[in-house]
C-alpha cells in the first residue's frame, strides 16, 4: 500500500523531486478510496446474495432493487471505480517489480486513466443500455 | 586476554525484532490482486455488461451458474480473496488515520469480525446453495 504513489522525479523549481501534491499522490488518494468503497459494498453484497439460501421470491425481490435506475447508475460508478483500482493496482505492481516502472509511472498513470474512458463508455452504454430504453421508450 | 569489541559500524542496540507480517501482507497484496483483476473483472463483465446487464440476474440465473463447479470454484476464490484483500487494505487504512490506540483497537475488531462473518456466510452459501429450495 504505502508503494502506490511511488517516489516521483519530477523537478521543481527549488531544484528537489515532487510527490505531495502531484499526480503520483493523486492516484494514490484514488485507489484508497476506490478500495474502501468497494470493500463496503463487497459487504453489502456478499449479504444480499446469501438470500438465495432464504428463498427465491426473497432474492429476487431485493435483486429488482439493483435494476432501479438511480441504483443502477450508482453500479456504473462502482464498476468505475474498481475498473481503476484494477488498472492503478497493474501500475503499482509494474513500478514495484519493473526495474523501469518508477521511470515510467507517470506514463503509466495516463495510461490507466485512457483505458478506463475508452473502457467505460462502451461500458455505461450496455450498463445503461435497458434502463435508458425503460426510461425514454416508457415499455 | 582477549577484549571484546563490537564489529564496526554496528548498530548500539538491535533492530526491533518485528517478523516479516507488512512484508507477506505487501507481497499477499500484489499476489492476490493480480488475481482479483482477472476474477472481478470477469465477474463484472458478465454480470453488469453482458447480456443486458443487471436486468438478467435472478434466482434462476444465479442457479444455472452455480450448477457448474467452475463457478463455484470462481466466486469462492473470488470471495475469499476480495475479503482478505480488501480487509487488508481497510486494516492499512485504520492503521494510517486512528489516533488513539483504542480507537485504532477497536475499528479492526470491528474489521476482523465483519470479514470472518462475511467469509462464513459466503462460503456456506455457495456450498449448500439448493436450486429446488421452495419459495
Amino acid at each position: 500500500m504505502t508503494s502506490a504513489g511511488a517516489p516521483e522525479r519530477t523537478t521543481t523549481r527549488g531544484g528537489g523531486t515532487l510527490y505531495r501534491g502531484d499526480l503520483g499522490m493523486w492516484s494514490w488518494v484514488a485507489h484508497r478510496i476506490t478500495g474502501v468503497l468497494t470493500f463496503f459494498f463487497l459487504f453489502t453484497h456478499v449479504l444480499d446474495t446469501a438470500l438465495v439460501r432464504v428463498s427465491p421470491n426473497a432474492y429476487d425481490a431485493v435483486i429488482e432493487t439493483y435494476k432501479n435506475p438511480i441504483v443502477n447508475l450508482f453500479e456504473v460508478g462502482l464498476v468505475g471505480a474498481v475498473l481503476y483500482h484494477a488498472l492503478n493496482g497493474i501500475r503499482v505492481m509494474l513500478v514495484d517489480f519493473w526495474e523501469k516502472g518508477a521511470k515510467y509511472q507517470r506514463v503509466m498513470l495516463w495510461t490507466v486513466l485512457a483505458v478506463w474512458v475508452v473502457v467505460m463508455i462502451p461500458g455505461f452504454y450496455f450498463m445503461m443500455e435497458r434502463t435508458i430504453s425503460d426510461l425514454v421508450g416508457g415499455h | 586476554m582477549s577484549l571484546a569489541l563490537d564489529k564496526p559500524r554496528s548498530p548500539k542496540r538491535p533492530a526491533a525484532r518485528r517478523g516479516n507480517g507488512e512484508l507477506y501482507s505487501w507481497l499477499f497484496m500484489r499476489l492476490s490482486g493480480l488475481l482479483l483483476v482477472v476474477l472481478v473483472l470477469g465477474h463484472l463483465f458478465i454480470m453488469n455488461i453482458l447480456d443486458g446487464g443487471v436486468h438478467k440476474i435472478n434466482f434462476g440465473f444465479v442457479a444455472g451458474r452455480w450448477a457448474s463447479p467452475f463457478w463455484q470454484f470462481w466466486d469462492l476464490a473470488m470471495l475469499w480473496l476480495a475479503q482478505i484483500h480488501g480487509g487488508n487494505g481497510v486494516r492499512t487504512v485504520i492503521n494510517d488515520y486512528a489516533r488513539k490506540d483504542s480507537t485504532r483497537f477497536w475499528l479492526k475488531m470491528l474489521l476482523y469480525v465483519s470479514m470472518v462473518l462475511i467469509i462464513a456466510l459466503g462460503t456456506f452459501v455457495i456450498f449448500t446453495f439448493d436450486p429446488n429450495i421452495s419459495n
